[in-house]
């Protein structure tokens, strides 16, 4: 089997379970919007945002939300404990990573499409002025973060404490993705809009991504086995 | 393809943390034997089908496959091995069909041929499409053993592999594991029911407290030498 089949046969699970049950995606989204509504009470006054503020919030919303999901969709491959019967199919175990990786990063973007309009109406930002910036660093952003949270995620699928470590040991390696995403995003929201800066957060993200993805195809294999 | 004519455990030992799941068994295993582990609740007989499985990897001694160890045979090994652990690896939201097709796609077989056959095996073709969530324990068993047997291994692991089933269909999984032993394969089940161990192992494996305490042979009697030989453990 090849590495791509593998992955591409546990994302279509992924999906099949998830168009069956629609449970991740909902109450993904419905955190999400949730959360972007909350700041939006607090830092919206007399129809006048707080300067600044759509990118956190934007970043906020999707991360967290993020972290629900991937919690959710190891608590699948736990029930039952068939995430060890993916590890026994005669293929790299770092496919099936890849696989779960994907499947998380397709919740992520579906997330910050419902949620990137919501900040441009309720925060006034230029959100869409630069959309290929806006769009890369997102991408990028989303990469690195599932990149990581997807090994905790299955490094954690048997530890009793899994709900509360996740995020513990999630967010700390993460903090440079989200002040990437963050100060990259800020700066495409200024006027006018400073590009170099987001190019040069980019280009962290990039280095991020190259490393943490690197590290987790190769450390899956040795963590998943107990 | 890597052909399994032996697998043999030496000097195994597994610890979690400063519990000792398994201590120094040494066991071998080859074509056609169908070895029962027998003991009590905790004994280590899952951890053992664990180690086997590639999935747990031992604290100390070696596991070998025709004479080599897991890490040199990768991926092929695993195309030999057969697992059915107590918790049954199957999507409770998926349908037994669409568990079964996933699996005989992910190990490279025929879908359409195959899953049918499994279907059919474990007396499901008619509720086919139903998702697996509403089946009983006994159904979902039923399929769960299918599921491991799927890619027709050559190395069958099976933990408790009776339970929730009827009496037909303990049958009918008796028969089956004594056919995949006579064309060959290594059959390792792990049982409390002395009686099964006793009409079908050709050898039984006395593990209490993660060591092995005795390398017998199946037959009559069974129960009376587990009590004498669990009794002096």
């Amino acid at each position: 089997m090849t590495f791509a089949r593998v992955a591409a046969l546990v994302f279509r699970k992924d999906v099949a379970i998830e168009l069956k049950s629609g449970e991740i995606l909902y109450t993904t989204l419905f955190f999400a919007v949730s959360c972007v509504l909350i700041f939006a009470v607090a830092f919206v006054k007399e129809g006048q945002p707080l300067p600044g503020a759509g990118a956190g919030i934007l970043w906020i919303a999707v991360l967290f939300a993020g972290n629900l999901a991937l919690g959710r969709t190891f608590e699948r491959e736990r029930y039952s404990e068939t995430l060890r019967a993916l590890l026994l199919v005669p293929a790299p175990r770092s496919a099936i990573y890849v696989g779960k990786l994907v499947g998380i990063l397709v919740l992520l973007f579906v997330t910050e499409i419902i949620v990137a309009p919501m900040v441009v109406l309720l925060f006034r930002v230029p959100l869409f002025a630069r959309p290929l910036l806006l769009g890369t660093l997102l991408v990028l952003g989303s990469v690195g973060f599932a990149a990581v949270g997807t090994l905790f995620a299955a490094m954690l699928v048997r530890a009793r404490t899994r709900d509360v470590m996740l995020p513990i040991l999630l967010y700390p390696i993460t903090i440079p993705v989200i002040i990437a995403g963050v100060l990259g995003t800020g700066s495409l929201l200024q006027s006018p809009a400073d590009e170099p800066i987001a190019l040069m957060w980019i280009a962290l993200l990039v280095c991020f991504d190259v490393v943490f993805v690197t590290l987790a195809l190769w450390m899956f294999e040795p963590l998943m086995t107990e | 393809m890597v052909q399994l004519d032996q697998v043999q455990l030496v000097d195994v030992s597994r610890h979690f943390g400063r519990r000792r799941a398994v201590s120094h068994v040494t066991l071998t295993a080859s074509r056609g034997d169908l070895v029962a582990l027998v003991g009590p609740n905790g004994a280590g007989k899952s951890t053992l089908l664990g180690m086997l499985a590639t999935l747990v990897t031992p604290t100390s001694g070696t596991i070998r496959y025709d004479g080599r160890e897991a890490r040199s045979l990768g991926a092929g090994l695993r195309a030999q091995i057969g697992l059915l652990a107590h918790d049954l690896h199957l999507y409770a939201e998926l349908s037994a069909r669409q568990n079964l097709t996933l699996f005989a796609r992910l190990y490279g077989l025929d879908a359409g041929t195959s899953v049918e056959n499994a279907l059919q095996a474990a007396g499901l073709s008619e509720r086919a499409d139903e998702d697996v969530g509403r089946y009983s324990r006994g159904m979902r068993q039923r399929l769960a053993i299918e599921r491991a047997l799927l890619h027709r291994p050559k190395l069958v692991l099976l933990d408790e592999p009776f339970t929730g089933l009827d009496d037909q269909a303990a049958r009918l999984v008796t028969e089956r594991l004594k056919a995949l032993a006579a064309d060959g394969a290594i059959v390792l089940l792990a049982t409390h029911d002395l009686e099964v161990a006793a009409d079908l192992a050709t050898r039984v494996a006395v593990v209490v407290g993660g060591r092995l305490i005795a390398d017998e042979s199946g037959g009559h009697d069974l129960r009376r030498r587990y009590r004498a030989v669990v009794g002096n453990a």
